[in-house]
């Protein structure tokens, strides 16, 4: 079998995208990098949004790059039932871009953190957590500004209820309404959240370990079982 | 030739750090009897036209597909310095 594709999408001030690259070579997938101009998907399996400061952060997080040519061919496949991930600014540009419900605002204390985060694995019913088991407390790194997660009381409901809280804060860093770290889309192939496990994949490199290593090899999972 | 203006707010039942870290610095300047600050933005548009129903009708559908998030914003459009043709 050949390995799994994986798209990492650059856009004009992304940051994370070399590293994003290393994970899904990490996991054992092969990244196929995507230009924010294109209107190609390349035929990748999956897509990885990194993070970083996409236009500037100008306007809003995310708002701009959510019009980038290649998000014209992205959003429908997404709905499609491609996989896609997207970290930090990468969550926000899913928000932006109407594929995960909410928005990310300024932290509650106005301070951008950069720490090692706990956090608790809330759904494996997605394409990105089926390796971690529910409930399973993770260390990996947040570097953000506006990570606060809002959304009306009916969609908070609406995500608890469905299981679609995926990552939740242990402490919580930013002020986000229910500790909320990461969402799923209803049919759990799209899943955001402000927590960079691109980062936590190895002890030699000083991150905190390698627990965000299971959102790569749950891809991988979920492609082989698809 | 007429500018409109586009006022985005955030929700009220959004919380806007920003704008209260600007209500405590206030009386820090000698300034008193202020209970609440709330920060928004403002956007100027330019229009090559006059603005009549159906420029307004473009800028309200700009400024709820870009220039606001209507998840977490609320924005009002108003006309200023409509000049004779």
């Amino acid at each position: 079998m050949s390995a799994a594709r994986v798209g990492v999408v650059t856009f004009p001030g992304t940051l994370d995208d070399q590293d994003a690259a290393r994970a899904v070579r990490h996991a054992g997938a092969e990244p196929v990098p995507l230009w924010h101009a294109d209107t190609d998907l390349r035929g990748v399996d999956a897509v990885f949004l990194p993070g970083g400061f996409s236009y500037g952060d100008y306007l809003r997080c995310g708002a701009i790059s959510r019009f980038a040519p290649l998000m014209g061919e992205l959003v429908p496949a997404a709905r499609a039932g491609l996989p896609v991930l997207g970290t930090c600014n990468g969550f926000q540009i899913l928000c932006e871009a109407h594929l995960l419900p909410g928005a990310l605002v300024k932290n509650a204390g106005l301070h951008y953190i950069c720490r090692d985060q706990r956090l608790r694995i809330e759904s494996t019913a997605t394409a990105w957590t089926s390796a971690y088991t529910r409930g399973q407390e993770v260390v990996i790194p947040i570097k953000h500004g506006e990570g606060r997660y809002v959304a009306d009381a009916e969609t908070l409901a609406a995500l608890e209820s469905g299981g679609r809280v995926v990552v939740r804060y242990l402490g919580n860093p930013n002020g986000s309404l229910n500790d909320i770290a990461g969402v799923s889309n209803e049919a759990g192939n799209v899943v955001g959240l402000m927590p960079h496990p691109e980062h936590a994949l190895e002890d030699l490199t000083g991150g905190p370990g390698t627990d965000g290593l299971g959102f790569f090899t749950s891809l991988l999972k979920t492609m082989v079982n698809a | 030739m007429a500018r409109a203006i586009v006022d985005v707010m955030l929700k009220p039942e959004i919380l806007d750090p920003q704008g209260q870290a600007i209500a405590r610095a206030l009386p820090r300047l000698g300034f008193s009897g202020v209970s609440a600050v709330r920060q928004g933005k403002r956007f100027e548009i330019e229009l090559d036209g006059p603005a009549d129903e159906a420029a307004l009708a473009d800028i309200r559908k700009m400024a709820e597909t870009l220039l606001a998030n209507p998840v977490i914003e609320d924005f009002t459009v108003r006309v200023e310095g409509e000049t004779a043709e």
